[in-house]
């Protein structure tokens, strides 16, 4: 199935500027490595050299991160919305 | 440069200040990628609960990024507090800063009255930008 995935500005440069694009698979990680074949240079910031989901970005199915669902097996269906959003931290220590 | 409005930049000492004995952080919104008038501000929790880190809530950060783009804008910055340090990034910030186009704004709460400055970091390579506060 077809779903829309919302980038954040740091992907977009990747994706020709776009702020969503579409992306096909039936899970998170069917997603992601649809994702990564449309839009090469994006792979590394979204996984990992193991195929998982990089530590500094963030996944959510609607309004659930998937890290508290079942990671790269979390399902998605149609209607679903995937927000990709990076880690921001930092600090004066 | 970055403009922002004098009420909005008092919104964000309001927060930092109220933040500690942490540091604060919070997200700012802008109508595109880099554009230098700031039009939203969204506070959010640090969730390192500390006073020498910061951690954006991941979850503010997604309802921030969603009223920005119901808005048509897009989340173009972060905000936070140094409790004890001068407005200027450390080696933790440049380290993680996520996004060559957004604006790293720090907010120095060490001496009796904030101060705030503005960068850009990208590559590791730390630029700081003006700042213009509009009356408003």
């Amino acid at each position: 199935m077809t779903i829309d995935v919302r980038l954040p500005t740091v992907l977009r440069q990747h994706a020709g500027g776009q702020a969503i694009v579409q992306a096909e698979g039936s899970s998170i990680g069917e997603v992601l490595v649809d994702l990564s074949r449309q839009f090469p240079t994006m792979s590394d910031q979204l996984l990992t050299e193991k195929g998982e989901l990089h530590k500094f970005v963030n996944v959510y199915v609607n309004d659930d991160d998937v890290r508290y669902l079942d990671k790269l097996d979390t399902k998605v269906e149609d209607g679903d919305v995937v927000s990709i959003l990076p880690a921001v931290a930092g600090g004066d220590g | 440069m970055i403009r922002i409005t004098e009420n909005r930049l008092t919104a964000i000492f309001a927060h930092c200040l109220s933040g500690l004995p942490y540091e604060a952080c919070g997200l700012i919104s802008a109508k595109d990628p880099g554009s230098e008038d700031i039009l939203g501000w969204y506070p959010t929790e640090n969730v390192a609960n500390s006073a020498r880190y910061y951690t954006i809530d991941p979850k503010g950060y997604l309802m921030a990024d969603k009223d920005a783009e119901s808005r048509g804008e897009a989340i173009v910055g972060v905000v936070h507090s140094h409790t004890h340090s001068d407005p200027y990034p450390s080696p933790t910030d440049v380290l993680q800063a996520p996004d060559s186009t957004w604006h790293y704004i720090i907010v120095s709460l060490r001496h009796t009255f904030p101060m705030l400055r503005s960068f850009r970091i990208e590559s590791g390579n730390i630029q700081e930008e003006r700042v213009v506060v509009i009356k408003k």
